[in-house]
């Protein structure tokens, strides 16, 4: 088995606290309560662990990393640590002054999520009118010398507006605009009946975000996420478990990725008990899915595994409860039929005929 | 893209920067991307500070890789520059 490469980006989800209730949050049903959130030390020894083991990058997400007060003293922690620090945000809460004031502390980047392309359609998705904020911060951030990406999540209730969400994304001059289709965990889930595209919508998509991605070229880097239900091949989740990034919840847990505590019999390690490294290296969690040895076929000897790694583990259990076989999406996986009927059914949902939707669960904060 | 103008002088965008000198590897960072720089990519990164035009750039690694073909010197400067442009990691100023 080759040797273990060291993790390139921390994502630091600092908090489940936020003031949206988006419908397709991948944050997990049962949020971490703010009590057993981390405090600023334990953070910023965690970033200089994570420098130290050679990850180049922090994204501070959430919930809504806004949301943390200490925040300016996170960034300030990520820049001496020599780390690139990213914000995955909502834009509020934020003023100008904060702005500043996290820009001089260090922060290079701010990614910037739309729900919609206009008030009405973010206020159906995210359950709170914050549009005209985010028109705001994108204004700020482009006054300031900092890295600049908006980021679209896009699903069968708004991908009629994809034409607007470019021109607002022209509008407002980010360096890069990432379109991602909704992933499926925790809330996303719980929705994913009314969130699926139909297979008519995911193609047109396709279309449309290739045509402005050639059109911008040079001007905007458009960034595209699969809506991996309708793929041949699975997503190469994460680059892999356990080969490119780290995750720290609120609470200290070091995970591969955000849903991997779905995942039974896993036991993670929390950053508190152990080291980084040693948890990165040597933690049975971090240990079991890498390489190809936890494999079984097709994945054993399929030559796609050097590119996507399998998929899914989380998938493969929410899908199928089947932990070690390809994730279900892949059309060589003998659980793809369940992704089929899944998709048959959204086919069905999407005709005019049909009686009023479900209601949405909007995403709730942890009590 | 056509060739950008030689007296341009190209600048890394906001958001784009270099790693700290400190660590193992040179990287130019960016929005969830890090590359790798060595040799010539570093030498032309570290000029793309808006104050070195094309043209300079080409001429001082002409002149330090005075062994390899000037020409493909410029191509290959024009070409990674060209990249860089295309991922919005600089600006030609």
């Amino acid at each position: 088995m080759t040797e273990t490469p060291n993790p390139l980006a921390l994502v630091a989800e600092l908090t489940h606290r936020c003031p949206l209730h988006c419908v397709y949050c991948s944050n997990p049903l049962n949020l971490a309560k703010r009590e057993s959130e981390l405090d600023t030390t334990a953070w910023a020894r965690l970033l200089r662990e994570a420098a130290a083991l050679g990850a180049l990058q922090v994204d501070f997400t959430g919930g809504e990393p806004l949301a943390r007060p200490d925040l300016l003293d996170l960034v300030g922690a990520a820049r001496e640590a020599g780390l690139y620090a990213s914000l995955i945000t909502s834009g509020l809460p934020l003023d100008e002054k904060r702005l500043d004031d996290l820009v001089a502390a260090g922060l290079d980047h701010l990614q910037l999520s739309f729900q919609g392309a206009t008030t009405q359609s973010g206020q159906a998705f995210s359950g709170t009118t914050t549009h005209a904020q985010k028109l705001s911060v994108a204004r700020w951030v482009r006054q300031r010398r900092i890295g600049f990406t908006l980021n679209f999540v896009i699903h069968r209730e708004n991908l009629n507006e994809l034409p607007e969400m470019i021109r607002l994304a022209e509008d407002l001059q980010p360096q890069r605009v990432e379109f991602a289709h909704v992933q499926y965990y925790g809330w996303a889930l719980q929705n994913r009946a009314r969130l699926l595209p139909t297979r008519d919508q995911l193609e047109e998509s396709l279309r449309t975000i290739d045509e402005a991605k050639e059109r911008l070229r040079g001007r905007i880097r458009v960034e595209y996420v699969v809506a991996d239900y309708y793929g041949r091949f699975p997503k190469a989740c994460m680059g892999g478990w356990g080969r490119k990034v780290l995750l720290i919840k609120p609470n200290g847990d070091v995970l591969p990725c955000h849903a991997a505590d779905v995942l039974p019999g896993m036991k993670f390690e929390n950053a508190a008990e152990s080291s980084l490294r040693k948890i990165w290296y040597e933690s049975d969690a971090f240990q079991k899915y890498r390489g190809d040895e936890w494999m079984r076929e097709p994945c054993r000897t399929c030559d796609h595994r050097a590119q996507d790694f399998g998929g899914c583990r989380c998938q493969a259990f929410l899908l199928a409860n089947d932990l070690t076989d390809a994730d279900p999406v892949c059309s060589l996986s003998r659980h793809r039929p369940l992704v089929d009927e899944i998709l048959a059914a959204v086919t069905a949902a999407s005709q005019p005929s049909r009686s009023a939707p479900a209601d949405w669960l909007y995403r709730q904060n942890p009590k | 893209m056509s060739s950008p103008d030689p007296e341009s002088k190209p600048r890394l965008t906001p958001g784009c920067r270099l790693n700290d000198k400190s660590q193992p590897s040179r990287m130019l960072l960016m929005p969830e991307r890090a590359l790798r720089l060595n040799g010539p990519s570093l030498e032309i990164v570290e000029r793309c500070d808006g104050q070195h035009s094309v043209r300079e750039i080409i001429a001082d690694l002409q002149k330090k890789y005075s062994k390899a073909d000037p020409q493909k010197v410029e191509s290959d400067i024009l070409d990674y520059l060209a990249r860089l442009h295309e991922q919005r990691a600089l600006d030609f100023g």
